[in-house]
């Protein structure tokens, strides 16, 4: 036999093998996740992976008996018409059942029209823009929304005699809105929001703001800031000027996520903010949320990416057991509007109309615990849906 | 009055940041002629060396500034010997290509080895406070930035203009041939100058961290301030460029203080108008 035939003989093998074997495959359910695994925001795919394999792996390996492949795809940052074109090839291509992950906002935004075509429930763990949600009924979210932390936030400041706050955020979409829920929170509770500063997204040097807030005579600022750089630049000019030591208070609600709580160092104590998910949360299931994840890999960091590939893994495990493993996107989303289950974060529900999470907000502050930054949670601001309607 | 002397603090110490970041590019680029968009990399090689061997290893401060510096130096002088001096008398095209693909490399290098999160470099608790001006405090590792930044700018300008090496540099970039002819060893001093702008950007990298925090992306994210620094005090100037920063500074941070919601706005306003007066450096007529 000479070489060709012999490559012939193996191509046709192998063709024939893939035409009895896919049948097979088809048993198995596909959840394509769509985030960046490239780039500045990498890290946020790599929590996606992260909480969503622990998910599997704790149980048992199956979801409902049925055997679960993910299929990665990198969006890299914000690109919204790339995130259409990976998923309409996960959906058409690769036949997902499921699709979930999305970090940002406008490239939730757009698959909503392709989700709604293919009847695909998709599940998003993080993009925290409120109306997402409205734009297809098969988008469910297991992350937040900033008015969902903010506003709680707002009513405590105003009921714990915080009269005059200055408000600081990052001048881009998410700190506009946040600006927008708190001073709308804030003064009808009655307080006097006394400046509202926002800062350029390209600042490196904090210093001038923070002396503005030191100067507009109020007794906390509220801030909004992106992850990385511009939040820890921030929290350094706060200290290293003085308004922490002069009792200027620090109300956040991001900030001191655990991704970048040890960055901080000791400059973090006593910071403020009102979240939905900490890592020092006590409960049965938190511990064995971060077992879990330290199990796959002893150096994972539970925060709030992580616990919002977890969760909407729950979700899409409930959704594979209410459709049997079939393809039934309206049957997969209506088991989902009615879920509620004890997350690592608390006891949390589907939102029936929003399918939007629904969960407690609670008051943190920042302390070290067995040597360790973590934020400790002080106060319980009991469940939350999202407050847009009322913020707005 | 509070506010023109917040104003004056702040963008002073801005200023400094922005010198020290840039002070040796203006060295490669300026006295060099050569177009090293890498600059930004080397500065992230120091920052990144004294991050794991003070925070990662428990060395002191100090000492991991010297050995980064020089690391960096001599990191930047191995480049200068294997691959870049072959690009000295290319078109300045394929300078830019070929140093911003290195800087690619090396971003993609950095966030392989090291995580694409930020990294801290711990200072030591000499640093870590803070002064009282008296009307407000200002960070002791700022004041410390500033007088690094003023020991630089007066070293550099005496080494330029006063040493016997300061005229080689200058005898070789001007005419190559005819310094090599007058016995001057050109390729150690092309080597040895690269490799001190390597060092100046690793030590830029160090003293600049506070504000713009190490992270694969640095050399990219940071490269257009320092190019705007060296091209506004004008090619190989270091009194130009300390000037130019502190310029940039001070209008950057007024701008912060008065209008923040135009942005960067006014920082490039200055730059243009600058360079429509000064085109061929601030301080030069």
């Amino acid at each position: 036999m000479n070489p060709r035939s012999i490559r012939t003989l193996a191509i046709g093998a192998s063709l024939a093998c893939a035409l009895i074997c896919a049948p097979a495959a088809a048993q198995t359910v596909k959840v394509g996740i769509i985030g960046p695994f490239s780039g500045p925001f990498a890290h946020y795919g790599a929590l996606f992976k992260a909480g969503a394999e622990a998910y599997v792996q704790a149980q048992g390996g199956k979801l409902a008996g049925q055997t679960v492949e993910f299929i990665y795809r990198d969006t890299g940052g914000p690109n919204p018409s790339q995130t259409k074109t990976l998923a309409q090839e996960l959906i058409v291509k690769d036949k997902v059942d499921y699709l979930g992950g999305f970090v940002f906002t406008p490239n939730a935004l757009a698959v909503a029209p392709l989700i709604e075509k293919s009847k695909t429930p998709t599940v998003i763990f993080n993009a925290a823009t409120s109306g997402i949600t409205e734009k297809s009924d098969y988008f469910i979210r297991t992350s937040y929304t900033l008015s969902q932390v903010t506003v709680p936030l707002a009513k405590w400041a105003a009921d714990n005699k915080l009269s005059k706050v200055v408000t600081a955020v990052t001048d881009y979409g998410p700190g506009v809105d946040a600006e927008a829920a708190f001073k709308a929170a804030f003064s009808a509770k009655g307080g006097t929001v006394v400046e509202s500063i926002r800062m350029p997204i390209s600042t490196t040097d904090f210093a001038p703001f923070v002396q503005r807030i030191k100067a507009s005579g109020a007794q906390a600022v509220y801030t909004f800031l992106p992850g990385g750089p511009p939040n820890l630049g921030f929290v350094k000019a706060y200290n290293d000027n003085g308004l922490a030591a002069s009792g200027i208070r620090f109300l956040g609600t991001a900030e001191t996520d655990e991704y970048d709580l040890d960055k901080f160092g000791d400059a973090a104590l006593g910071l403020t903010t009102a979240f939905h998910y900490s890592a020092a949360h006590d409960s049965a299931s938190n511990k064995a949320f971060i077992a879990a994840l330290q199990k796959r890999d002893p150096a994972a960091v539970a925060n709030y990416a992580s616990v919002g590939a977890w969760d909407g893994l729950y979700v899409i495990h409930k959704m594979i057991e209410a459709t049997k493993g079939k393809r039934d996107g309206a049957a997969a989303v209506a088991a989902a509007r009615k879920l509620s289950w004890e997350s690592p974060r608390g006891p949390v529900r589907i939102d029936d109309t929003t399918r939007h999470i629904v969960q407690n907000v609670y008051l943190r502050k920042v302390e070290k615990i067995d040597g360790k930054l973590a934020n400790r949670e002080v106060q319980n601001f009991g469940p939350q849906a999202d407050q847009r309607t009322t913020a707005q | 009055m509070t506010l023109v002397l917040n104003i004056l603090v702040d963008g002073v110490a801005y200023g400094m940041v922005l010198f020290v970041m840039a002070v040796g590019l203006s060295i490669t680029l300026g006295l060099m002629k050569f177009i090293n968009l890498s600059h930004g990399a080397f500065a992230m090689a120091g920052g990144y060396a004294v991050s794991v061997l003070a925070g990662t290893h428990g060395w002191n401060f100090w000492v991991a500034l010297v050995v980064a510096v020089i690391a960096t130096g001599a990191f930047g002088a191995l480049l200068e010997t294997l691959v870049l001096r072959h690009l000295y008398r290319r078109p300045e095209l394929q300078q830019v290509l070929f140093t911003i693909g290195l800087t690619f490399f090396l971003v993609a290098t950095a966030n392989a080895i090291f995580g694409p999160q930020v990294r801290n470099i711990p200072l030591p608790s000499i640093l870590s406070g803070s002064l009282d001006l008296g009307f407000r405090t200002l960070p002791t590792q700022r004041a410390f930035v500033l007088l690094a930044g003023l020991a630089a700018a007066g070293l550099l300008t005496w080494t330029v203009a006063r040493t016997r090496f300061g005229i080689w540099i200058r005898a070789s970039v001007d005419h190559a041939d005819a310094a090599s002819g007058l016995g001057i060893p050109i390729r150690l001093v092309q080597c040895l100058s690269f490799g001190a702008g390597a060092a100046l950007a690793g030590l830029g990298g160090v003293l600049g961290a506070e504000l713009m925090p190490l992270e694969p992306y640095y050399p990219l994210k940071y490269l257009v301030l320092m190019l705007v620094v060296v091209a506004v005090g004008g090619m190989g100037s270091i009194p130009g460029s300390l000037c130019a920063a502190l310029v940039l500074g001070i209008v950057d941070t007024a701008s912060k203080y008065l209008v923040s919601e135009w942005g960067s706005l006014l920082f490039f306003v200055a730059m243009g108008l600058l360079l429509a007066w000064r085109p061929r450096g601030i301080l030069n007529r």
